[in-house]
């Protein structure tokens, strides 16, 4: 039992209120009789457990980072105890870390970002040894050779029944696109400009791979929608190229979400070079306002040394070529691809202090924060340790007028809308875009929010709503949101005080929307299809349930 | 009689991890193999040979055999009195018994290193020190028109490479050997130069500057000289012209570049040749990593302490430095009081002064068959053999994973290195408390 804090439970309207959460095994009930323990949450703040949809934790690429960067692991080494494991790490952390810096901020579910189905048995090996949370991840598929095959050739059926075969095959949850066709030309060192280029070897676009897996996503009745990281990643005008992205959909909206927009922060500059770069999130925010089927989470920036690491290969490229820090590339047969380049982002840069202003512009620009989430694609923008930081930035303007004081560029403050924005995140609202919305968007039921039925998966946070000025006491919001003063996960309570004093191993979730009608079709497309285009046999290529330690099986359609 | 015949079955031996190996079963016994090469025919076939059939324990000097109970209670004395036990070997293990491993050198505050210390090691410290362009072996099929070996010799060390995967594979766009193009540089005529288009005889250890002229050459500016490393420069320029008018061409080395003079620094310019020919065109490097999942102890050293191999627990956390941390240099100063090996053969394969610190401590073995190295051990514990007699995953070269299969039963007082290890684990923990 978890008594007498200030509950914020957006998803079920309660805003504040003092009330008592009961826990009964691994789920919220309605009230117990003998509870058999009891946290006292008074003077304290009580939310769901945070879900994490995008965030870089496991797998190829996430692996070959850290093996690329020692350097980042030098002077953050956590030892053993008598119940955790050591590990190292500042940008990209070992998996035990991982989980357990997760944990101590009050995160219970994190998603993977992105896994290349043929790598993705390595994915949940990692996730596997991620301890403290559920996890689940996306699935790489807007580059895979045989469906921008199907999608060309017009075959929905046959294309959905493939997506479905593949996303069973490596237990994934929902489909994941990168730089849409411009992975495919990235296998010979090209890349797409635009929504409209053609791609080479299948003659298809971006646009139609889009839309495609939309509407394969669709069909298959998946919990999430698309999730999608736009073509032109990080180029100065590419707010244009979003924009053009979420106008194709608008043909087949709907009430309810039809795609979601990933880090949309490097996707919303505006300028002509980098010189004149500016901030588009003005732009893109009033077209994320005006369409309720449209998603988007913010990839905030912060101004400290970290790891870029993504699928979009020619982006990787492009910034080792501007930086000329170490380059990684990994490409993945008929799949996708990935890069990997250390960064530092530094207030005086102008660029950076724009790309900073622009994050923060999207989340605050957009009105219903039940449609902008909060994220720092981990480690792209920053590491998953300065999400309490972009929290108390949401919450404070004073905090971001102090950022943008001393060092700040100054030419950035006239570059973006973020000094004349005086907003500020209620409490209620952090807890939307960190937990209740985010929950939603994947369409986990029983996550996100403390209604009976939920997960027992809970934080508190040391922060009394009705004495503390958000506004004004930045740094202890920071503080609180870093270390929460209980977290419970599913049921048994795995931090106090900051620490973790218990280690537990969540669950992997995955979709399965393999009806036996699509995977007979399915297979016959594999027998003609695969051997082409692979090194390894199908049968090599699934990844049977019981590979996973604690694999959670959720029917398409179903939830 | 029952027969069962297993298709798609991946091979435990080297990186190539071809997986479309067919292999009979009758009787719990292997009987027929087939699409290998003879190596793995050769693995698959002699599997019940001289093989280790019951734990054995030192009894004044000689070996006694003994249960496996009680040769694990022996070990873990041994383990848990030691003060720095160090843990060796485990590239012909799967992944599931590194990651108890690791467990056990954490627990134990000794330090884990694995055979990347002997071979591929100054490759992952130059991939430490710029990265790397890389892909899958299947992009190199479909894509690849221009493939390279550098000091190393497939024919011999991964006889299937060239057919699976470059210049004799069935690619999407290159059906023919004669579509591609392939360049052979080492020291020696080997069968895989005598198979190339195009053959570089090097002068040994000189490495370094034909990979720095080959960089200069992709970037078109002069040489001053008649030769590089044995190598006339109208051929230095000939070659990287060939590398800059391939459509995507692929560098594979071993440990040609590695282990002679310049080590890490060939594979720094490698690295570096290859990048800047991605300014002109796509080109990728691979090493021709030798032990079927020798990729697979790197990936979980690495996810598990930030480390691929050569890293120390004394402190409670993992420290990683080569040089200092890595097993060789560890025993050369005379460090380690007690050591666990798994699937390798040190005693064999270290250099004299190793050698000569591991004949000073207890030393405990699992493995599969007698070495050099069970022989001079206290405790030997045999094991099933991965991908034969037991389950467990592996990593192919360029990072593709595999669940290695079980064919048919072990003999029955083997357990799999994962279950050894467990137990093992166990009976530390027991100990130490």
């Amino acid at each position: 039992m978890i008594k007498n804090g200030f509950v914020y439970d957006p998803a079920n309207k309660i805003d504040g209120d003092q009330m008592d959460i009961f826990i009964e095994g691994s789920k919220v009930v309605d009230s117990l009789h003998e509870p058999e323990w009891i946290l006292d949450a008074a003077g304290m703040v009580v939310m769901p457990g945070g879900v994490d949809i995008h965030a870089h934790i496991a797998g190829s690429k996430v692996n070959s980072g850290r093996a690329m960067r020692p350097e980042d692991h030098e002077g953050h080494a956590y030892p053993r105890t008598s119940f955790t494991r050591s590990g190292t790490g500042r940008s990209i952390p070992t998996t035990f870390i991982t989980g357990y810096l997760f944990s101590q901020m009050g995160y219970t579910t994190v998603i993977e970002a992105a896994s290349p189905p043929l790598k993705s048995r390595h994915t949940h090996e990692e996730l596997d040894d991620t301890p403290m949370i559920d996890k689940a991840f996306l699935t790489l598929l807007g580059n895979n050779w045989i469906v921008a095959r199907l999608l060309r050739d017009g075959s929905m059926e046959e294309g959905s029944a493939f997506t479905a075969w593949v996303l069973n095959a490596v237990k994934g949850y929902g489909i994941k696109i990168v730089n849409p066709g411009g992975l495919i030309a990235w296998g010979w060192g090209k890349n797409v400009s635009s929504i409209d280029d053609r791609v080479p070897l299948f003659d298809i676009t971006p646009r139609e791979i889009l839309v495609g897996l939309m509407m394969i996503n669709r069909i298959l009745g998946m919990p999430h929608t698309i999730h999608v990281h736009t073509n032109n990643l990080g180029r100065p005008g590419n707010y244009q190229t979003t924009i053009e992205t979420i106008k194709a959909f608008d043909p087949y909206g709907s009430s309810s979400p039809s795609i979601h927009i990933t880090h949309c922060q490097f996707n919303s500059y505006a300028g002509d070079s980098w010189a004149t770069i500016r901030s588009g999130a003005e732009e893109v925010a009033r077209e994320v306002n005006s369409r309720e089927w449209l998603t988007i989470d913010i990839g905030q920036l912060a101004f400290t040394a970290t790891t870029t690491m993504t699928a979009d290969g020619p982006f990787q490229y492009a910034l080792y070529e501007l930086t000329g820090a170490k380059w990684l590339n990994a490409d993945v047969e008929s799949e996708t691809s990935a890069g990997i380049v250390p960064v530092i982002y530094r207030k005086k840069n102008l660029v950076n202090a724009v790309q900073w202003s622009i994050g923060l512009e999207l989340a605050l620009l957009v009105k219903d924060p039940w449609r902008v989430f909060m994220t720092t694609d981990h480690p792209n923008a920053a590491p998953l340790t300065y999400y309490p930081t972009v929290l108390a930035w949401l919450m404070s303007n004073e905090y971001r007028e102090k950022t943008m004081s001393g060092k700040f560029n100054k030419r950035a403050k006239r570059r973006s809308l973020l000094p004349s924005i005086d907003r500020e995140y209620t409490l209620q609202e952090a807890a939307v875009i960190t937990r209740a919305a985010t929950a939603r968007a994947l369409n986990l039921t029983s996550k996100g929010h403390l209604g009976v039925g939920a997960d027992a998966d809970v934080a508190v946070y040391d922060m009394n709503p009705r004495e503390t000025n958000f506004s004004k006491e930045h740094g202890m919001v920071r503080k609180a949101f870093r270390r929460a003063k209980y977290v419970v996960k599913g049921g048994d309570i795995v931090v106090i005080n900051g620490e973790v004093v218990k280690e537990v191993y969540g669950r992997t979730l995955w979709v399965n929307s393999l009806t036996p009608q699509r995977k007979e079709l399915a297979e016959q497309i594999v027998a003609s299809e695969f051997e082409k285009h692979y090194s390894i046999r199908p049968s090599n290529y699934v990844v049977q349930e019981d590979y996973l330690k604690k694999p959670m099986e959720i029917r398409a359609g179903e939830f | 009689m029952s027969r069962t015949i297993h298709e798609d079955v991946p091979c435990p031996f080297c990186g190539c991890l071809c997986d479309d190996i067919q292999v009979t079963v009758e009787d719990n016994a292997i009987k027929e193999v087939r699409r290998s090469c003879s190596i793995s025919k050769s693995k698959f076939l002699n599997y019940t040979q001289d093989r280790l059939d019951m734990p054995m324990v030192r009894k004044n000097g000689s070996f006694v055999q003994t249960s496996l109970d009680q040769a694990l209670d022996r070990a873990a004395d041994i383990l848990a009195a030691s003060r720095y036990p160090l843990m060796y070997g485990w590239s012909s293990t799967c992944n599931e018994a590194q990651r108890v491993g690791i467990e056990l050198a954490e627990l134990l505050g000794g330090a884990i290193d694995n055979t990347t210390t002997v071979c591929h090691g100054p490759s992952l410290l130059a991939v430490q020190g710029l990265g790397s362009p890389q892909a899958t072996l299947g992009d190199i099929s479909t894509k690849a028109d221009l493939v390279i070996y550098w000091g190393c010799n497939p024919m011999h060390s991964h006889p299937r490479h060239l057919s699976r995967y470059t210049v004799f594979s069935k690619g999407y766009f290159f059906k023919r050997r004669e579509d591609r193009k392939m360049v052979v540089i080492d020291v020696r005529e080997t069968p895989t130069a005598r198979a190339a288009d195009l053959f570089i005889k090097i002068q040994p250890n000189r490495d370094f500057e034909l990979l720095s002229a080959l960089r200069m050459a992709v970037r078109d500016e002069e040489m001053d000289v008649d030769s590089v490393a044995g190598v006339p420069i109208e051929l230095v320029e000939e070659l990287a012209d060939i590398m800059v008018n391939a459509s995507y061409g692929v560098l594979f080395y071993g440990l040609g570049l590695t282990m002679t003079a310049a080590k890490s620094a060939n594979v720094d310019s490698a690295i570096l040749l290859v990048r800047d020919l991605n300014a002109r065109t796509k080109f990728s490097i691979i090493p021709m990593r030798g032990h079927y999942n020798v990729t697979g102890c790197n990936e979980v050293m690495t996810w598990q302490t930030g480390y691929p191999f050569a890293v120390d627990f004394s402190l409670g956390y993992p420290r990683y430095n080569p040089g200092e941390t890595s097993v060789i240099d560890l025993l050369s100063r005379g460090e380690g009081d007690a050591m666990l090996v798994v699937a390798a053969d040190p005693v064999s394969s270290f250099p004299l002064e190793a050698v000569k610190r591991i004949m000073k401590m207890p030393l405990i073995t699992i493995d599969v068959r007698p070495t050099p190295t069970t022989y001079r051990s206290e405790v030997v514990i045999p094991s099933a053999i991965t991908g034969i007699e037991a389950e467990g995953t592996a990593y192919r070269m360029d990072g593709v994973i595999f669940k290695m299969k079980k064919l048919v039963d072990p003999p029955p007082a083997l357990r799999s290195d994962q279950q050894v290890l467990l137990d093992l684990k166990r009976k530390v923990e027991e100990r130490i408390g």
